[in-house]
């Protein structure tokens, strides 16, 4: 029971990050008919708008302490970060710790202004042009910014760890009289997750703005017709589903350290993920993350994995293969998108 | 009038003596004997075959920098690092054989076909004699199966699967990096002494030839001192997040777990396992542990906190204290500023033993150079006296139990050296089965 109910909350967890990138690639896909090849760089570059942020607060100035050697026998050169000399060692070690959190607020302007520059610069160039050219285009732009990321930090993983307050683990099984213990980070990175989606779909449907994008992915021609400028608010739509694969990315850092290639990591299981739920389903796309997640979790289990080896490296995609073949459509695919 | 006749048969025997001609790397006789790129000017040329892009990129860097740094010793350059040291006084600091050392590089991308490719291109197009670096096993066993194929020396870089040296050994190829094998018989001891002989252990391991012969041989070695095997899972080599395989690990029983993963497998699973609070834990009256049975340099600074007390081993380490390691770690950290990584200092010792061996046997031909390094002894670049084998051309020499540092004073202080391994402890006879069904065949000079 301890065991079904640990693969599940970590089901959910993984889900959270596929159904964060899925609902991107679904928005983008249903406003702007583009399929994003990019989706995954813009994961990416939100996990290295933590790292930058973190680099900036560590950002030190250097003494020479006569006592402590290198490892070459010089006198070692030690550092000591400007915020905490400004701030004391209190409050400013306080403010590196919570760089994550705190990149959150740098990643959005950032990934919106990422997002605007994509879509304007290169993608809007590519709206009428066959699916086939899009994707070119935009896994050439991904593979551009994967190796610009590198440029500047390197191939290696670089740790972004959570504040000290919200890492370790927490007995959630207490509920149940049980003892299973879960990392609290994971836990607030689903929590997270559920807030972003709401937001998103509480935005879509309860604002003005929201329901004319809508009434735009329903039929764009006449809401054009209306008068309305249709393609100034895709473009922001494609804004905000960047901001929301990059905040996606932010809070990922604590899980898996970021490293330039984690966007492609991805970038093909969210494909499925969207493929799974239905092209151009919100609500798809997600109950496809979350279904997905779960599967692979169960499917990675030690009774799994002796019943069927290899279960857990072909699950989704087996999943894929029955869905597509049993609902064409995807889980909440709508008639007509994709489909000539 | 003349007629020409032209038969097809004709054509393609004429095109096939022309395409043969065109494709062959230049064989010339010099030293008596043809052999594949037998330099005649006054230069030499050596290949670097290094991960320059891919999730290797940064280990990569890090050998073509030891590399440069070699190459510059051999011609007389800089401080002269370990040929102070080297217990051979072949080398004078003239280059090789009087020729002056120059090199080309290539791009492995961590991929056995692109660093073929690379590889062929240095011998075809550049002339190289000798093809040395790489991150992988996968590469390593490629690019030795393309040199021996072309008549070209391969001195393995950072490759640790059994099968290199084993069922994939080449005459023209040598390994100077320990392998799976020798980690399983440093580690078992110092496992034994800090965890004791009653343990269950949980394997994840990547599902590539590496993890495998890796799994294999940690697994016999541990059940060899009483421990008991609980589960073996291997995970795919593109998993990112390993939390769906660190969470039975919880329900299994097992109170040590160890992570058959190397490069970012290596760094997210040991973040995952450490974000569970496995190390936290009493599994059977235990506190539960971690094992990381291959470590490099760049792998802790990518765990960062999280290796602190894991247990691993290493081929070689800077903090060692021999006259070989003090001369390349203070050159080495003269020039750039940083300690080497082991697969600088792997791809560093391998540079200068070819170049030692063409001296001592008077020769670029690859056969000779095979000769020269058979059987060799010898001292002076790190871990201390060193025997190439003629048998499967593996190095033999001490191998590192190290941990994660717990109070690490700096960047580089990620790893301390829990034991130095004597030689005879990790070293296994020619036909161990589990490096069993290779032949080394016989050198191939190309001609």
């Amino acid at each position: 029971m301890d065991a079904i109910l640990l693969q599940t909350l970590n089901g959910l967890d993984k889900g959270s990050a596929y159904a964060l990138i899925a609902l991107g690639l679904t928005l983008i896909f249903g406003t702007l008919g583009v399929v994003n090849f990019a989706h995954g760089a813009l994961f990416m570059i939100g996990a290295f708008c933590a790292v930058t942020l973190q680099r900036v607060l560590s950002l030190s100035y250097e003494t020479i302490d006569e006592t402590q050697k290198d490892f070459l026998g010089n006198p070692l050169k030690v550092k000591t970060p400007y915020v905490e000399s400004w701030f004391g060692p209190d409050v400013g070690g306080a403010i590196i710790e919570w760089s994550v959190p705190l990149a959150l607020l740098f990643a959005i302007p950032i990934m919106i202004g990422v997002g605007f520059a994509m879509e304007r610069g290169l993608i809007k160039h590519f709206y009428k042009r066959p699916h086939a050219d899009q994707i070119l285009v935009t896994f050439g732009l991904a593979i551009v910014l994967q190796e610009v990321v590198k440029y500047f930090f390197g191939a290696n993983p670089i740790q972004t760890p959570p504040p000290d307050a919200l890492n370790g683990v927490a007995n959630v099984g207490i509920i149940f009289g049980m003892d299973i213990v879960y990392p609290v980070w994971r836990l607030v990175y689903f929590l997270f997750s559920l807030l972003i989606i709401g937001a998103v779909f509480a935005f879509l449907q309860f604002t003005t703005f929201g329901m004319v994008v809508r009434a735009g992915m329903a039929d764009r021609e006449t809401v054009g017709l209306l008068g309305i400028n249709i393609d100034r608010r895709f473009t922001i739509m494609f804004g905000i589903a960047a901001a929301v694969a990059g905040l996606a990315g932010v809070m990922y850092g604590p899980i898996n350290a970021p490293n330039y290639h984690m966007g492609m990591d991805f970038l093909v299981l969210s494909f499925v993920v969207v493929v799974v739920g239905g092209m151009g389903s919100l609500p798809g796309a997600v109950l496809a993350g979350f279904l997905l997640g779960i599967l692979e979790s169960y499917a990675s289990t030690t009774w799994a994995t002796t019943t069927i080896p290899g279960i857990n490296q072909i699950i989704i995609y087996l999943v894929a293969i029955v869905v597509l073949l049993t609902r064409p459509r995807g889980l909440m695919g709508r008639k007509g998108v994709m489909e000539d | 009038m003349s007629k020409t006749t032209v038969s097809r048969r004709g054509v393609l025997k004429t095109g096939a003596v022309a395409g043969a001609g065109l494709a062959a790397p230049k064989l010339l006789l010099a030293d008596g004997h043809a052999y594949t790129n037998a330099p005649t000017g006054s230069t030499v040329t050596l290949g670097f075959n290094v991960p320059q892009t891919g999730p290797y990129a940064d280990e990569g860097n890090d050998e073509l920098l030891a590399q440069q740094l070699a190459v510059e010793h051999l011609n007389g350059e800089g401080d002269g690092g370990c040929l102070n040291t080297f217990t051979s006084k072949a080398l004078q600091g003239n280059g090789i054989l009087g020729k002056k050392v120059e090199f080309v590089t290539g791009d492995t991308q961590t991929k056995s076909d692109a660093a073929r490719a690379s590889a062929k291109s240095m011998i075809e197009k550049d002339g190289a004699v000798m093809i040395n670096g790489g991150s992988s096993s996968g590469v390593a066993v490629a690019v030795q199966g393309l040199c021996q194929e072309a008549g070209v020396i391969f001195m393995a870089g950072l490759t640790h699967a059994n099968d290199t040296t084993g069922k994939d050994r080449k005459a023209n190829g040598f390994r100077h990096f320990f392998n799976a094998y020798m980690s399983g018989a440093a580690l078992a001891p110092v496992l034994a002494a800090e965890m004791g002989t009653e343990r269950r252990a949980y394997h994840l391991t990547a599902d590539y030839n590496w993890g495998w012969t890796q799994e294999e041989s940690i697994v016999a070695s541990t059940e060899a001192m009483g421990w008991e095997t609980v589960n073996t899972v291997k995970t795919p080599l593109a998993s990112t997040d390993f939390s769906s395989y660190i969470a039975p690990v919880l329900n299994s029983g097992a109170d040590v777990l160890v992570l058959n993963h190397y490069g970012g497998n290596m760094v997210n699973s040991l973040t995952n396992a450490i974000q569970f609070g496995l190390l936290d834990k009493v599994v059977n009256n235990k506190d539960f542990k971690i094992v990381v049975p291959l470590y490099s340099e760049l792998m802790a600074a990518g765990a960062g906190e999280n290796i602190k007390g894991v247990l691993g081993s290493m081929n070689w380490n800077w903090q060692l204290q021999d006259a070989g390691t003090k001369a390349f770690v203070k050159s080495f950290g003269e020039k750039y500023g940083r300690p080497p990584s082991n697969s600088a200092q792997t791809c560093y010792a391998q540079v200068l033993l070819y170049a030692d061996a063409c001296e001592r046997a008077g020769t670029f031909n690859p056969c000779g150079v095979v000769e020269a390094l058979e059987g060799y002894e010898f001292d002076g670049l790190g871990n201390g006296k060193t025997l190439y084998r003629a048998d499967d051309h593996q190095c033999f020499k001490d191998v590192l139990v190290v941990r994660g540092a717990q109070n690490p004073t700096n960047a580089y202080d990620t790893l301390e050296i829990v034991e130095v391994t004597p030689v005879e402890q990790v070293t296994y006879t020619p036909d161990h089965p589990m490096f069993a069904g290779g032949d080394l065949g016989t050198c191939n000079p190309g001609a």
